[in-house]
C-alpha cells in the first residue's frame, strides 16, 4: 500500500532519505511548473523549486502534520516567488504583454498568413500569448489562477496557501479570469465575433 | 440576484465545486442574464485554451543538484542548539550597549535651589580668597582696635578675657 505524502514526510523526519526521493520525484515537475508560470523563466523556477525542497529537507526534524502536505510544500513555493518578484530578482518577470519582445521571442501578435501554414509556429505563439497573458496579472491573482486552473486545487486548500477566506479566493479568481479573458479575448471569444480579414495581424 | 452577486459563484459554478444552492441561483441567473451567459462560454473558452499550454520538464541536472546542495549544506553542531540565533543575539547586545550608553549619560538630580546657594557660597569664598591670603591683613589684627567702643564691648560679654582687643597684638 502506497504511503500518504505526509506518512513519507514523517518518514522523512524520522530519518529515512529514500522517502525524501520519493516526494522530490512526486512534487519535482508540479512545483517547477508552478514557478515557472509565476516567474516566467525555467532556469529562475529551478533555482525557486531547489530552495524549496532544501527547505522542506532543512525543516524535516521540525515538521508536523497540521496540513495537507501539499499545502505546505506549496505555501512555501508561493511565498518564495512572491518575495522574489516583488524583490524584482528576476528580470524575466517584469514583462508585459504589451512590451517589445527579445530578438529569439515571437511578439505576442496573431499569427500572419504565412505563419499560420505552420501549425507548430501557431502552437507556439498562441502559448506564448496565454503565458504572457497570466504573468500580466497580479502576484496573487496569478498564484490563484495557477493553481486553480494548473494544479486542480480546491478552494480551502488555495485559501491556505495563499492566506484568504474561500470568499475572497473567489472574487480574486474571478477579478483574474475577467483580466484573462479581456486580455485573450482574441482567442477565447466566438469565432463569428473575430474580423474577416485574416491575414492582418492583431496585436494586443 | 444581480450580475455583481452572482460573479463569485459564477468560477465555482462553472468548475463544479458550486454547492447545490450555488447552481440552483447561478443558473436561474444565467437563463435571464445574455450578458452573463456569454461571459460563462468565454471563461469555458478561456480555461480550455489555457488547457493547451504544456508545462515544462524539469532539468536532469535538478535532482543532482538539490543532493549536492544537501551535502554542502553545514551540518547542525551537537551543542548548536544552546547558541542563540543570530538575530537574537544580535537584538540582546544592541539592548546591552543600548543600556550603557543611557546609563553613562544620566544627568545627576539637578535641584535649582541647591545649585543657586552652592553658587552664592562658592562666589563668596572665591571673594574672601583675596583677603585670605593677604599676609598683612592677617598679621595686623590692631586694625580691630579701631573699632567704635561700644562694639569691644559687646565682644568682652561673649569673649573671654584672654581674647580681649590689643592682648593678641603681639601675635
Amino acid at each position: 500500500m502506497a504511503r500518504s505524502d505526509v506518512q513519507l514526510m514523517l518518514d522523512v523526519k524520522a530519518g529515512d532519505e529514500l522517502s525524501f526521493e520519493l516526494l522530490l520525484h512526486k512534487y519535482r515537475k508540479p512545483l517547477v511548473n508552478f514557478l515557472c508560470r509565476m516567474v516566467r523563466d525555467q532556469a529562475a523556477a529551478e533555482d525557486l523549486a531547489q530552495e524549496v525542497f532544501f527547505r522542506v529537507y532543512r525543516a524535516r526534524k521540525e515538521y508536523s502534520p497540521s496540513a495537507k502536505f501539499t499545502t505546505w510544500l506549496f505555501r512555501i513555493a508561493t511565498n518564495l516567488a512572491l518575495n522574489a518578484i516583488r524583490d524584482g530578482r528576476y528580470r524575466q518577470m517584469q514583462i508585459s504583454i504589451d512590451a517589445p519582445a527579445a530578438e529569439d521571442e515571437p511578439a505576442f501578435q496573431l499569427p500572419s498568413r504565412e505563419a499560420r501554414a505552420d501549425d507548430r509556429l501557431i502552437e507556439r505563439e498562441r502559448n506564448q500569448m496565454i503565458r504572457g497573458a497570466i504573468l500580466t496579472l497580479p502576484e496573487k491573482q496569478r498564484a490563484a489562477v495557477v493553481l486553480h486552473k494548473y494544479h486542480d486545487m480546491d478552494y480551502a486548500e488555495i485559501g491556505k496557501i495563499l492566506g484568504c477566506s474561500e470568499s475572497a479566493l473567489k472574487s480574486l479568481l474571478f477579478r483574474a479570469y475577467e483580466t484573462l479573458r479581456v486580455q485573450l479575448a482574441l482567442l477565447v471569444a466566438r469565432p463569428a465575433a473575430q474580423p474577416a480579414g485574416e491575414g492582418k495581424q492583431h496585436e494586443l | 440576484m444581480n450580475c455583481e452577486k452572482i460573479s463569485n459563484a459564477l468560477i465555482a459554478y462553472l468548475d463544479g465545486r458550486a454547492s447545490s444552492d450555488e447552481r440552483f441561483v447561478v443558473e436561474a441567473h444565467l437563463k435571464l442574464c445574455a450578458a452573463c451567459q456569454e461571459r460563462a462560454e468565454e471563461f469555458r473558452r478561456l480555461w480550455n485554451v489555457m488547457a493547451e499550454v504544456p508545462g515544462v520538464e524539469p532539468s536532469p541536472a535538478f535532482d543532482a543538484r538539490l543532493r549536492q546542495r544537501i551535502a554542502d549544506a553545514p551540518k547542525p553542531k551537537f551543542w548548536g542548539w544552546t547558541a542563540p540565533a543570530p538575530r537574537f543575539a544580535l537584538a540582546v547586545a544592541l539592548l546591552v550597549a543600548l543600556s550603557v550608553w543611557v546609563g553613562g549619560r544620566q544627568p545627576r538630580s539637578v535641584n535649582p535651589q541647591n545649585t543657586a546657594a552652592n553658587s552664592e557660597e562658592q562666589f563668596r569664598m572665591i571673594k574672601d580668597l583675596g583677603v585670605l591670603e593677604n599676609y598683612d591683613v592677617l598679621s595686623n589684627f590692631d586694625a580691630l582696635s579701631d573699632l567704635p567702643a561700644s562694639e569691644p564691648a559687646q565682644d568682652q560679654q561673649q569673649k573671654p578675657p584672654s581674647d580681649a582687643p590689643g592682648s593678641g597684638s603681639g601675635a
